[in-house]
């Protein structure tokens, strides 16, 4: 393979099962050296069984694991050259910050002196040199979080692999972490494997997400990518809020479908690989890409009553009300209010997208 | 918090069974720590405050029998509770960390067992053991038999310790490059040290005190504390009796004490 040297972890049809329970059902994905990567799916779908399996903490049951280039799924943890931060951090309680961090350093031969040296350097990339005498609980969530980073750089890894590390912070912490956690990859260039139920974190980080659900990888892709161009059902409500709605396509040509939903309404949009005439599937169309307005525009146009709106800060969530179709959510972001109608309940409207808004999905 | 109306204390009653358990559960120990200073020859006739009792115990007709006593019943409990301790220590790793396997639940009965045993039972079955198997009684059946049953009052500490101890300690400390063995000393070992301090001094005291198993298995002529003061005690209770006892007390409340606030301080937190 000529680009084997860019290969940072290459998982080849590995499977998990734990007596007839399949966690993973073969799953193949190769991350990029230097890459952030987010393994995003809910609780159970096997992301967190697929990094301790790189990570050496669960055996393969089948298939293989290269790291640039080197088989490593019979290795020990030990022989893994790949640290990870763990979810609740796990820092060694009966010792200092220091020694926390010095402890993967010494492990590997490193003397003393040496790896404290190296760990006091850690601590000030993480700006917490001045914590590190004291122990871990004297130190807020925040900072534990920091020195696990710190811990887990020290040796510095090949690949590091983060397990969810941000779910025990509050919003706004976690908000600077994941920009903190982002530029700490960019300085080091280290590759990260990251584990996380929160889409929100997943799109702001990644550079590329596999979404995974029931021990499968549902899509893998950019952010933008998963966002806009969601596959299937399961990806594009999983991901962001969505209106989903049952269609069936009518026609298709020149790369546009046309397709009815209930109610007489009809939209085109672009057509899908996997998406045949006749076919009944699903739309998906992300609420902030609809508009309203009082009379139909060019563009699809559908005619609606609305219901209801909801005031959620920076945004205007409506929802309206097709008539004998399903309801509608459309967003309309605070900054637009300009340029975008906000109608009062019970008023009839039309809501509006642009081509190429809706998106088909195969189920 | 429990709410003032349910709060316990407010029950009818309360004040007195309160002060009837505790009547009945330290009377007794009171009564003997304070006849043990008395200064009269009788048990029951207070004559005023004196140390002659416990100038008797080191220095009177019986002190010689006791000091041996005392020798004996602290060797035996110091190596009982090291051995016992290291036992139940690696039998807590085993168990708990071992992942799942077929007997676990059996073997933490089992371990566990001789707690419910009645100790009469037990002292009657080491005797027919060292019997059957010809061993001479003396000291090292005492050892033996000590060992022996102070695991389960080590192992209960230490493995409630253990479960308090998250796996990903242990995980974490492979992940950087430490071996099993390096994990298990530098990790696990100083993480469990309040809950093998608590049993060693746990194990120490059940050794201490122990009579009934004791006196089974102890050849003649070998006496421990307790079978010391039983053997005196048969020829009539003197005052030195007590003395002993309210010694051989505090040394007890001293060792419970220390192992009540090392199982308090949590290192993990």
């Amino acid at each position: 393979m000529s680009d084997k040297e860019n290969i940072a972890i290459d998982v080849r049809d590995a499977v998990k099962r734990y007596g007839d329970f399949t966690a993973l059902k073969t799953i193949s994905l190769s991350i990029m050296d230097n890459e952030f990567f987010t393994l995003l799916g809910p609780s159970g779908c096997g992301k967190t069984t697929l990094l301790r399996m790189i990570a050496g903490f669960e055996a393969v049951t089948e298939g293989a694991i290269y790291l640039y280039g080197d088989e490593i799924e019979n290795l020990p943890p030990n022989k893994r050259p790949v640290n990870t931060v763990f979810q609740n951090y796990a820092l060694f309680p009966h010792m200092t910050i220091l020694d926390n961090v010095a402890f993967g350093l010494e492990m590997r031969g490193k003397s003393k002196s040496e790896a404290r040296k190296k760990a006091a350097e850690m601590l000030e990339l993480v700006q917490l040199s001045q914590f590190s005498a004291r122990k871990p609980s004297q130190l807020s969530g925040g900072q534990q979080q920091r020195v696990a980073l710190a811990r887990a750089l020290a040796p510095q890894p090949k690949v590091l692999l983060l397990d969810e590390p941000l779910s025990a912070l509050d919003l706004k912490l976690r908000k600077a972490m994941q920009l903190e956690l982002k530029h700490l990859q960019r300085e080091t260039g280290i590759t990260f494997i990251f584990v996380t139920h929160d889409q929100e974190e997943a799109l702001t980080m990644s550079d590329r997400i596999a979404v995974m659900s029931a021990g499968e990888m549902q899509q893998l892709g950019s952010p933008t990518d998963i966002y806009e161009r969601p596959h299937n059902m399961f990806v594009a409500d999983f991901i962001g809020e969505t209106n989903l709605l049952e269609v069936s396509v009518d026609g298709i040509t020149s790369g546009r479908a046309t397709c009815h939903l209930g109610g007489g309404h009809e939209l085109t949009c672009n057509a899908v690989e996997g998406v045949d005439v006749g076919s009944k599937v699903h739309m998906s169309i992300r609420p902030e890409r609809l508009y309203m307005s009082d009379a139909p525009l060019e563009t699809e146009s559908l005619k609606g009553r609305v219901k209801e709106n909801i005031f959620v800060g920076t945004d205007i969530t409506t929802i309206v009300d097709l008539q004998d179709g399903p309801d509608f959510v459309v967003r309309t972001s605070n900054s637009d209010r300009g340029n975008k109608r906000i109608f009062e309940p019970g008023t009839e409207m039309f809501v509006n997208m642009e081509l190429g808004a809706g998106r088909l999905l195969v189920d | 918090m429990a709410s003032k109306q349910f709060d316990i204390k407010t029950y009818a009653g309360f004040k007195g069974i309160t002060l009837l358990c505790l009547v009945i559960l330290y009377a007794p120990l009171i009564v003997v720590t304070v006849y043990s200073f008395n200064a009269s020859q009788s048990l029951t006739n207070w004559e005023g405050v004196s140390l002659r009792w416990y100038a008797d115990v080191f220095t009177g007709p019986e002190s010689g029998k006791f000091k041996t006593a005392a020798k004996n019943s602290f060797i035996i409990a110091i190596i009982a509770a090291t051995t016992a301790t290291t036992i139940a220590t690696l039998a807590t790793t085993g168990m708990v960390r071992g992942g799942k396997f077929r007997f676990r639940t059996v073997s933490f009965g089992l371990i566990s067992l001789p707690l419910m045993v009645p100790e009469i039972v037990l002292a009657v079955a080491t005797l027919i053991f060292f019997n059957s198997i010809g061993f001479e009684r003396g000291l090292l059946t005492i050892l033996l038999a000590h060992i022996a049953f102070c695991i389960p009052f080590a192992y209960l500490p230490i493995s409630a310790r253990m479960q308090g101890i998250e796996d990903s300690y242990e995980q974490a400390a492979l992940d950087l490059y430490a071996t099993k063995r390096q994990a298990f000393t530098k990790i696990l070992l100083p993480l469990m040290m309040p809950g093998i301090i608590s049993g060693f001094l746990l194990a120490f005291i059940v050794s201490l005190d122990d009579f009934i198993i004791t006196n089974f298995v102890k050849g003649a002529g070998v006496e421990t504390l307790p079978t010391a003061i039983f053997g005196s005690v048969k020829q009539g209770i003197k005052p030195n009796i007590m003395a002993i006892s309210t010694m051989l007390l505090s040394v007890s409340i001293v060792m419970v004490t220390i192992s009540y606030f090392v199982s308090k301080s949590d290192n993990t937190k």
